[in-house]
């Protein structure tokens, strides 16, 4: 019978939270690397077992954790991020030159096939390749070094590349996302880039259609259709049918479409999750009311799907990476909060359960599908 | 030989348990001291000092004999007594936070 490991990563340290296929029961280990923040935790689709961490903290720096047991045990690998050639200047808040400078990393993406090979998105904004598990990063600068590159500016929580996604049909092609730069999409395998933000609008920029400067939230894909994007921007959710070359906004009936996370139902390429936050100012739910909206026509329509969530007195965040679908007939999906819990549901959103309530501030979630 | 004290995340990272002790003849100084460590270590090589500049990182402190040498330049020599290993040199975590 299937089973769904859940990997999260909190302010304090990493738990990995296991089912059987009904998902109702869940067994809790951790926390892992105790104290320290952890980023991204995500597993080799071509060998389960095989599972990325990245691992952080103010006082100590960068660690890559890996482990080829299915978190059981860790060993730290590589965790020299070294832009390549001198790296020049982005702009900084106030638009003078800052020098760009390592401070972490964001969120790891192990490739579809290889399971020594790695992506890792880091701040300030670069994207890493490793192909030998993790001991050494080479980066892959045609992104960095885009002319666009020194006029690129961080976003509040910094100038972190926080989406790397991997087209299954064309090895060659990938799309990441930058606060606040916006998305860039390759069809090299990572030499050259485009940024791909056509019909965004950002009013907060001086110019709300520029090419580069959106301070997109994040992005996701269905792999049976790679030309379709969904994203949740600062403010806006959009869609693209054409691998970014024009977006659309499909916010729709949303009570806000301020917000952080976006992802797609595992089967259904139209059936689509955010969860509203109320502004920019306010992080956290309308009203009070957690609630998860959910599309089955791609956007515009949305539905709030509030069984088993807290309704009143509910002032947290769910981070951009907090979310994840597995892959079992039933699609589970997955969000944790900036309140510790994990929010779990066995019907593709109908109900949710808090499987957890009490971890430190969830950063990220992913789900395995575990055979 | 050399006694080195680590906080304790640092520990937990290098999986030891109290002090690290060098093998280092003669003047020593913090460049030589954290260059063995992080030979023997790997895992701790970014997360005292820079890779790439080998600057301290901005929220640790070395001090020894009680005083704090976290300003002494990299090649200067550390006292007598951590030479003799009489005295640990000691890599501490700022107190930060709020």
């Amino acid at each position: 019978m299937s089973s769904v490991r859940l990997l999260v990563g909190t302010k304090k340290g990493a738990f990995i939270l296991t089912s059987d296929g009904k998902r109702e029961h869940w067994d809790v280990a951790g926390p892992h690397f105790a104290g320290w923040e952890l980023y991204h935790l995500k597993g080799s689709p071509a060998d389960p077992n095989r599972i990325y961490a990245s691992q952080t903290s103010g006082w100590f720096g960068q660690q890559v954790q890996r482990s080829d047991d299915g978190g059981k045990t860790w060993i730290p690998v590589g965790n020299k991020f070294a832009y390549d050639g001198v790296p020049g200047t982005h702009q900084w808040y106030d638009g003078t030159p800052h020098p760009w400078e390592f401070k972490r990393v964001w969120h790891i993406e192990p490739s579809l096939t290889d399971p020594d090979t790695v992506y890792a998105g880091i701040e300030d904004a670069a994207l890493f390749k490793s192909t030998d598990a993790g001991q050494n990063w080479t980066e892959l600068s045609g992104l960095r070094k885009h002319d666009t590159g020194k006029h690129w500016q961080p976003g509040a929580g910094g100038m972190g590349l926080h989406t790397i996604i991997l087209d299954p049909t064309n090895h060659q092609r990938m799309y990441i996302a930058i606060s606040a730069a916006g998305t860039f999409r390759t069809e090299d395998g990572g030499e050259t880039w485009k940024p791909i933000n056509k019909g965004l609008v950002s009013n907060f920029m001086p110019d709300p259609t520029a090419e580069v400067g959106h301070c997109v939230h994040h992005v996701c894909m269905h792999p049976k259709k790679p030309d379709t994007l969904f994203m949740q921007k600062h403010w806006d959710v959009m869609r693209t049918d054409n691998a970014g070359d024009q977006w659309v906004e499909v916010s729709g009936n949303l009570p806000t479409d301020f917000g952080f996370v976006i992802d797609v139902h595992a089967h259904e390429p139209e059936t689509v999750y955010v969860v509203p936050i109320k502004s920019d100012g306010e992080h956290f739910p309308l009203d009070g009311a957690l609630k998860v909206f959910r599309s089955k026509t791609g956007g515009n329509e949305w539905e709030p799907m509030t069984k088993g969530l807290p309704q009143q007195n509910c002032f947290v965040n769910v981070l951009r990476d907090a979310m994840s679908v597995d892959q079992l007939d039933e699609c589970g999906v997955y969000f944790g909060t900036t309140g510790g819990q994990v929010y779990a549901s066995n019907d593709a959103g109908d109900s949710w359960k808090a499987i957890v309530h009490d971890l430190p501030a969830v950063l990220s979630v992913e789900a395995q599908t575990l055979p | 030989m050399i006694r080195v004290t680590l906080p304790a995340h640092l520990r937990t990272l290098a999986k030891v348990n109290g002090e690290v002790a060098l093998d280092l003849d003669g003047q020593v100084t913090q460049a030589d001291i954290l260059t063995a460590l992080e030979s023997r270590y790997p895992m701790l090589a970014g997360a005292i000092r820079d890779h790439g500049t080998l600057k301290r990182r901005p929220f640790i402190r070395f001090f020894a004999c009680g005083e704090d040498l976290s300003h002494e330049p990299p090649n200067a020599p550390l006292p007598d007594e951590v030479a003799k290993g009489t005295e640990p040199f000691m890599v501490i975590g700022a107190i930060a936070g709020g």
